[in-house]
């Protein structure tokens, strides 16, 4: 199994990450975690100008087996909603850090962003998860 | 520590992932994903390995008569070489266990659930004391595969001794598949045509094998939980502990199809006679997603406002692209057309209640 990482995002243990864009942020799940979920149908995403604190749920992947919730990498309030999951919820199989973005959101407290992984713990954090043979 | 099938290293070698089922460890997903499987069965053929599922055995001077006191079905009514499905009941009406019964030359063969196997024994042996009757429970030496799909005939003849197209749906015969001893049932839990087959555990590799190989040019897959799931969902087949249970009835479940209130005595006549006459309370009833979401076994549903009704089975649909499922609702709103909501976390959204089935089983279209 091979996983693709950004180099240019952070990621939480939960396996999502953030792409840092000045005081706003995209986020969406990993390519380990559409792997482990496989085939998504539907993804319940917040509405804009909710607001999360970092690490709360701020939405759902329905695969076909199951329904995992999704934790905000960081405290912040939802500008836009990718919208185009909706229709095609697959966009987070084919192209996890690409089209299959689920928020963009404005960071409430940047110093939070130190708690996440940079590219090369993340790719560790998974290899080390994977050799333990799970999640 | 949960079982292995005979096939579990060809499961992983394969890419499987492997999760716990009914005490048995048994593959999910193959790397094709579920919505793939459950595709390629409907479009081709699927391989199942369902070794988890529990086989007895009834012989005897008096196995139709102990039969007929313990099915709901009329047993009498099943020739030679014919299967059917029934339920088992207590007294009250709840069901002990759905099951299918073969019946062959020299006994009945009986198909049972695996989380119900040991539970069913006891209910069998039990109840067999007050007939002249032998009730073995054969699941240890007994392996099952389901062959499912349209192309499942073409991929299965060669390795067959019988001419299967005489075989009809619903009907099961002692054969040779690979020179192994089986029995090759035209059943199935997908709603396609398709076969079981029952033969001795210590060829289940040779079987899967050799089926796997004759499959590969018709584009066979193997098929995980998952998909078997969804398969069963669409015809909507009931699956024990979620659509019928100890506490649910088959009137209730839509099932008087397969209660043979002809007979004269069975356990639990008189409790379903009761509901039939009166009309049940609740019914399970299929319905759609108007609103995108996806409904799961457990959650509630609201009618008017209230709380009146629980989701038993419920997913999104490869061959129909939409979200549906199963659930228990006051009888006066079963109506098709009528608007349900199901809670889905926070939210309550909108669906519709259908006509069953969402997905006519290839085998009914035909006789149509």
């Amino acid at each position: 199994m091979t996983i693709k990482i950004d180099p240019d995002c952070l990621y939480t243990k939960t396996h999502e990450w953030i792409r840092v864009d000045g005081e706003y942020a995209y986020c969406g799940i990993t390519d380990y975690a559409q792997q482990q979920l496989s085939d998504i149908v539907y993804v319940e995403l917040p509405e804009v100008g909710d607001s999360f604190s970092q690490g709360e749920v701020f939405a759902t992947v329905e695969s076909v087996k199951a329904a995992s919730d999704c934790y905000l990498p960081v405290a912040g309030e939802i500008v836009e909603i990718n919208e185009e999951l909706e229709e095609s919820p697959d966009l987070v199989n084919t192209d996890p850090y690409g089209d299959g973005w689920f928020v963009r959101f404005i960071i409430e407290d940047p110093e939070e962003l130190n708690n996440l992984m940079d590219a090369d713990a993340y790719r560790k954090y998974t290899e080390r998860v994977m050799a333990e043979g799970g999640h | 520590m949960p079982k292995k099938t005979a096939l579990y290293d060809r499961h992983v070698a394969l890419g499987a992932r492997m999760i716990e089922f009914a005490g048995w460890l048994l593959p999910v997903q193959y790397p094709t994903g579920p919505k793939e499987e459950h595709l390629r069965v409907r479009q081709a053929a699927g391989l199942f390995d369902i070794d988890h599922m529990g086989q007895v055995i009834v012989s005897g001077p008096e196995a139709l008569p102990f039969l007929q006191q313990i099915m709901t079905a009329d047993v009498a009514a099943i020739p030679v070489g014919g299967a059917h499905y029934s339920l088992m009941c207590y007294a009250d009406g709840g069901v002990v266990d759905d099951v299918f019964i073969y019946h062959l030359p020299e006994y009945y063969f009986i198909a049972i659930n695996a989380a119900n196997n040991r539970k069913d024994t006891r209910w069998l042996h039990y109840h067999a004391q007050k007939f002249d009757v032998q009730v073995e429970n054969v699941s240890k030496q007994t392996y099952m595969l389901a062959l499912q799909g349209p192309k499942a005939e073409d991929i299965l003849q060669p390795l067959c001794e019988s001419d299967l197209s005489q075989l009809a749906y619903h009907t099961a015969t002692l054969t040779h598949v690979l020179g192994i001893e089986t029995l090759v049932a035209r059943t199935g839990y997908t709603g396609e045509d398709g076969f079981e087959l029952f033969f001795p555990t210590e060829h289940a590799p040779k079987l899967w094998d050799g089926i796997m190989e004759s499959g590969s040019p018709h584009g066979l897959l193997p098929i995980g939980l998952a998909a078997r799931d969804s398969l069963r969902l669409e015809p909507c087949m009931p699956l024990y502990g979620q659509e019928i249970s100890a506490t649910l009835s088959p009137i209730e479940a839509g099932l008087s199809w397969a209660v043979a209130f002809s007979k004269p005595t069975f356990i639990g006549r008189e409790a379903l006679l009761k509901t039939y006459l009166e009309g049940p309370e609740k019914r399970l009833v299929a319905f759609e997603m108007s609103e995108s979401g996806v409904p799961r076994h457990g959650y509630s549903v609201w009618i008017e406002g209230k709380e009146c009704g629980q989701v038993t089975s419920g997913g999104y649909s490869p061959s129909l692209d939409k979200f549906l499922g199963l659930a228990y609702i006051p009888s006066a709103y079963s109506t098709p057309g009528t608007t349900i909501h199901i809670q889905i976390r926070k939210k309550v959204k909108k669906a519709v209640v259908v006509k069953k089935p969402f997905y006519v089983p290839s085998y009914r279209r035909k006789r149509e």
